[in-house]
């Protein structure tokens, strides 16, 4: 045997050694964290306030659960949460697929300005105070209409929507056109169900992005009631953050239990997201090749 | 000398190319409704925000409209710039724009060579599932974890004590000195291992047939990831870089306003949540607007610059 090779070969496995306990390292540098704040949530008040445990809890408890769900606001945006999500991504997808399918067709009249003004879209906006006018006098405020009409559109989804559109054949919608049918019901009853794949990533996308958001509430929203669960967290946040400044070195009793609040309502909010990741994660993926080699 | 009867096809009447322009577009009004709803969203959502810019250029007050507010010029530009907390803001965002930029970029590029070098599958597959995971949790979420874990008698303080590192907890999130760095290094926790998605899908195109050449060479697994892995990724990178580089003053809003307090606010302020403050809970819209447009503008110049330097990089060829 050549001894080039065997030395490469030793040198391949140091190789493959450290990489492998790197990246062993990274994943407990992800998963530590979060597996803390869960048995930290699990735990009763006495055992948060002691501290010391990083991978098991001293104290099992469900108390923290059960101030939560007492708490009937919280029912109340985790309702905000769902509707806005499943509104939000029903209507966006559709409104996309629409706007997607008709320019996709490169007939149609007009084509040129409608692109160039999607492609506009992407790189200028009015930024925050203008749209808060604009909002404002469209009588948004404080509407559940405003999680859904601005967040109806974006040119990014409607590219990919056109791209997927393009590559499904001709022939399809000549065929169907012979039948007598029009564009509308083509799109429905065509190129809908074919395309359900990249729908269905933009409708993941998209529902990731209405869950975790929190500047439209932020911003237009302040009738308690409408509140998603993001900011209801961020309200305990920042209520415990004030507190456990007023109280540095005061009453320790308050600060754990609003951190046992906290915590339970960061698990309570995330909880939707990582039980469906898994099950969809190849999707995300697949979505993330579809808009890297749009053009 | 072309005929006059081909002449005239070359050049209709206007009169008569808008009427045709005009028929056809009547006879395709089917596919044309689906399409104008999105024109008109766009007009409004985007456009007309995009008009309303000029309220930075107006002395806009709650009692005015856009049209009846006064013309003031560059004035709320001039005031910008003595404004000592416009320019604390600025510094921050680019200190840690710097810095994550700085490392952010890079690690991505290091994770996702390291897991495409990773051959056994299953090890794989989780180290990708659990990267990917931080992503999807909110600023939100993420914001309230770091609070709880650097408290006094969080994850943060329990590991450091431990460890022998510190005799006394402290919460660091107060701790104005260590903001950029609470930033920068949070920002790379939850985006790492999504940002190396695209690599590992541009890697995954490389022609194997070079690696068992440069093998066959003797070249050393570190060789073969410099010459062959990243030069094919020369591309994606400058791509992704021109895209970071864009973004850099739009610095993330919501972790700053999850994470910045009383205690932090000098070092934590960025240009996003100045506009926030200065628009949305002092009113004063002419001048939030000028500071936004200021920020998109260069912004704009950040992009084409960017694109320019990586095209360079790349033999001339244009990145975008």
């Amino acid at each position: 045997m050549n001894r080039k090779v065997v030395k490469e070969d030793v040198d391949s496995r140091i190789f493959d050694a450290i990489n492998i306990i790197v990246l062993f390292l990274v994943t407990v540098v992800i998963v530590v964290p979060l597996w803390n704040v869960i048995i930290s949530s699990l735990s009763s008040g006495k055992a948060l306030a002691e501290g010391g445990f990083i991978f098991w809890s001293k104290e099992f408890s469900l108390e923290n659960y059960r101030s939560v769900f007492n708490d009937n606001t919280i029912w109340q945006s985790f309702l905000v949460s769902i509707s806005k999500t499943f509104a939000g991504v029903i209507t966006h997808v559709f409104f996309c697929a629409m706007i997607g399918y008709g320019l996709s067709k490169r007939y149609i009249k007009g084509r040129k300005l409608y692109v160039a003004m999607g492609v506009i879209t992407m790189f200028f906006s009015g930024g925050m105070i203008p749209t808060y006018l604009l909002i404002k006098s469209l009588g948004l405020l404080n509407s559940f209409w405003v999680y859904i009409i601005p967040a109806l559109f974006s040119y990014y989804d409607v590219v990919i929507l056109m791209n997927f559109f393009r590559n499904v054949p001709d022939s399809l919608e000549e065929s169907a056109k012979i039948d007598g049918a029009g564009d509308w019901r083509i799109f429905l009853k065509i190129f809908i169900p074919l395309s359900m794949p990249a729908m269905a990533t933009i409708a993941l996308f998209n529902g990731v992005g209405q869950w975790n958001d929190f500047m439209t509430t932020k911003l237009y929203i302040t009738n308690q009631a409408l509140y998603p669960l993001q900011m209801k967290l961020y309200e305990i946040i920042v209520q415990s953050q004030t507190q456990s400044m007023q109280n540095i070195g005061g009453s320790a009793v308050i600060e754990t239990t609003t951190k046992g609040v906290q915590l339970a309502t960061i698990v309570i909010t995330t909880l939707p997201i990582v039980v469906i990741y898994p099950l969809l994660q190849r999707y995300f993926i697949s979505g993330m090749m579809l808009g890297a080699v749009k053009e | 000398m072309p005929s006059p009867a081909l002449q005239q096809m070359g050049k209709r009447p206007m009169g008569q190319r808008i009427k045709e322009w005009v028929t056809d577009f009547r006879r395709q009004w089917e596919i044309q409704s689906m399409v104008i709803p999105g024109i008109i969203f766009m007009i409004v959502f985007c456009y007309i925000p995009i008009y309303g810019l000029t309220i930075a250029f107006k002395n806009y007050t709650v009692i005015d409209t856009l049209s009846s507010a006064p013309w003031v010029g560059l004035d709320n530009f001039r005031i910008i710039l003595s404004d000592k907390y416009f320019w604390d803001s600025v510094i921050n965002t680019l200190g840690i724009s710097f810095l994550k930029l700085a490392i952010g970029f890079v690690i991505p590029i290091i994770l996702g060579i390291m897991i495409y070098e990773l051959n056994r599958g299953r090890f794989k597959k989780i180290v990708q599932t659990i990267s990917y995971l931080p992503h999807f949790l909110s600023w939100i979420v993420l914001g309230g974890m770091l609070i709880t874990w650097f408290s006094t008698s969080g994850l943060f303080n329990q590991l450091l004590l431990e460890l022998g590192l510190i005799s006394k907890p402290s919460n660091i999130l107060l701790d104005a000195g260590k903001y950029w760095w609470i930033a920068t290094l949070s920002d790379i926790w939850k985006e790492a291992g999504w940002g190396t998605i695209l690599y590992l899908a541009v890697m995954s195109k490389i022609d194997p047939t070079y690696y068992e050449a440069a093998r066959i060479d003797g070249a050393s697994r570190i060789r073969q990831i410099w010459n062959i892995t990243l030069p094919n990724m020369k591309m994606i990178i400058s791509l992704n870089l021109i895209l970071t580089v864009s973004g850099l003053l739009g610095s993330n809003l919501d972790q700053t306003l999850v994470l910045m307090n009383s205690q932090n606010r000098e070092k934590a302020e960025v240009i996003n949540s100045y506009v926030y403050r200065m628009g949305m809970t002092q009113g004063d819209f002419s001048y939030a607007t000028a500071v936004g447009l200021g920020v998109s503008i260069v912004s704009v110049i950040l992009l084409v610059a960017a694109n320019k330097i990586t095209s360079k990089l790349n033999d001339n060829q244009s990145v975008l």
